[in-house]
């Protein structure tokens, strides 16, 4: 029998941008159990809706997490709109929506880059964040932030995008389309990331939803399930089916989420050319009271907003189920079995972010 | 967008009720609690499942003394709720398959929305 030794993951690694621990069980470099540690940046986000202004904790949602921080307001938003039976404008959807799905290509090419990074395909990562940049751009021109918008509002949104600055946009992303073809011949047809993906990490379909996994890594699991199907914001109004694979591999992972960039760039589009004129904000009159659960599709997965009012400015409660949280279980089914070589890039896979997890 | 249903049931029904989910092929989405306003401390805790895109929510109401069966023999990935629930509640839940015992974040509060 082989000697079994603990080898400590984390929190600081080269491939983690953020801290996770894992105590890894090895038989020799094989590792037959995972244990997970977080908890080094819990900030109590949630706790903070008790002191501070139904309104204003719009902002504190926006800074659960730098990714999808336009992710975090709407879904806050959305799901204080509800309980307050507010009507908000069809223009506002459609901006929402938008903006939804340049904070999912600003995610994913990050991942991209992030995982090329992470198995030292250096200009892979570099062509990746390049791509990144001009969704950036286009975020910075259309909300005055490149991370941390505040555009979100309960009612609606704060700015509106004109015809000039649509048209602009869509011929950005005619340029953007061609390049993330190339790059994505690249990711699918690589010999050397073919070797590091294909095979490793496989996560049936029947695992994937026994254990609870989320967006893009259910997907890859064979699972149609993308939460966009609700019709929140303006997705109703759209045509696009859930991307999947049955491959059940990080290879499959990867190619969902560069055929998901695809699938954005359509969305926009739709949106674009159906966008109504109109007002982009309803009034808000009185407070929030009853509770409701809001179910978004973020880029990493499907989120959970659970408010709770009491007729106060003041929630009594405000729950964000991440899909990292969501994630981990399946990780650490995936990393069982796995050489320690590949763990890295098994984790890299699920799209982790601890600071939407530990909030 | 479905509806939300939202059935409340005892502490003792809930190993029951979620084996019944169990087999309805229902998928554990998430758990959380909520501290209640009332003069002796009590909480509810929600537990939501999901069938393709309609949502299921079954709460419990306890106070700091009840003891809560874990469902994470059930549904594996309760794990790491109900340890989210310990850490921040300190609510006394049972029989965790991967149990921190309350540690699960590195907290300077301990049990901060006790």
């Amino acid at each position: 029998m082989s000697t079994r030794s603990v080898v400590p993951f984390g929190p600081q690694h080269p491939v983690l941008p953020e801290p996770i621990h894992l105590d890894l069980v090895l038989e020799d470099e094989t590792v037959v159990e995972a244990i997970p540690s977080i908890g080094f940046i819990h900030r109590g986000l949630e706790k903070l809706v008790e002191q501070r202004d139904f309104q204003d904790y719009v902002y504190v949602a926006e800074r659960i997490c730098g990714i999808c921080s336009f992710m975090h307001g709407m879904g806050y938003c959305e799901s204080v709109e509800h309980i307050m039976d507010i009507e908000v404008p069809d223009r506002a959807k459609y901006l929402r929506t938008i903006w939804c799905e340049f904070s999912r290509l600003h995610s994913h090419l990050l991942w991209l880059g992030l995982l090329a990074d992470a198995f030292g395909f250096e200009s892979l990562f570099m062509h990746s964040w390049r791509l990144r940049e001009k969704i950036l751009d286009m975020f910075e021109i259309s909300t005055g932030g490149r991370l941390i918008f505040s555009v979100n509002k309960v009612g609606g949104v704060r700015k509106d995008m004109d015809s000039d600055m649509l048209h602009q946009f869509e011929t950005t992303l005619v340029d953007m389309e061609k390049d993330m073809r190339e790059l994505t011949k690249t990711f699918l047809n690589d010999y050397s990331v073919k070797t590091r993906l294909k095979g490793i990490g496989i996560l049936s379909k029947q695992e994937a939803f026994d254990l609870g996994a989320a967006g893009p890594f259910m997907r890859a699991s064979g699972i149609a399930l993308d939460n966009r199907k609700l019709g929140y914001a303006a997705y109703g109004n759209l045509d696009f089916e859930p991307i999947i694979s049955n491959e059940c591999d990080c290879y499959a992972r990867c190619y969902v989420r560069t055929q998901e960039l695809f699938q954005s760039v359509d969305l926009i589009r739709q949106a674009i050319a159906k966008i109504p004129a109109g007002e982009i904000s309803a009034p808000v009159k009185g407070f929030p009271k009853g509770e409701y659960f809001m179910r978004v599709e973020q880029p990493r997965g499907e989120g959970l907003y659970y408010v709770k009012g009491n007729g106060t400015k003041f929630l009594d409660r405000v729950r964000v189920r991440t899909p990292t949280f969501a994630n981990l279980p399946a990780m650490l089914k995936t990393l069982k079995g796995a050489q320690l070589a590949d763990v890295p890039i098994l984790i890299l896979t699920i799209d982790p972010c601890i600071s939407c997890t530990e909030r | 967008m479905t509806e939300q249903a939202i059935k409340n049931i005892s502490a003792s029904e809930l190993v029951t009720e979620v084996l019944h989910l169990k087999h309805e092929n229902w998928r554990l989405m998430q758990i959380h609690a909520t501290k209640l306003k009332a003069d002796e401390p009590s909480y509810e805790i929600s537990y939501s499942f999901v069938k393709e895109y309609e949502l299921y929510n079954l709460r419990i109401v306890v106070t700091p003394e009840t003891e809560i069966m874990s469902i994470s023999d059930i549904y594996e990935p309760a794990f790491i709720y109900e340890n989210e629930i310990t850490a921040l509640f300190d609510l006394n839940i049972k029989m965790i398959s991967l149990d921190y015992h309350g540690n699960l974040y590195r907290l300077n509060n301990k049990t901060p929305f006790k």
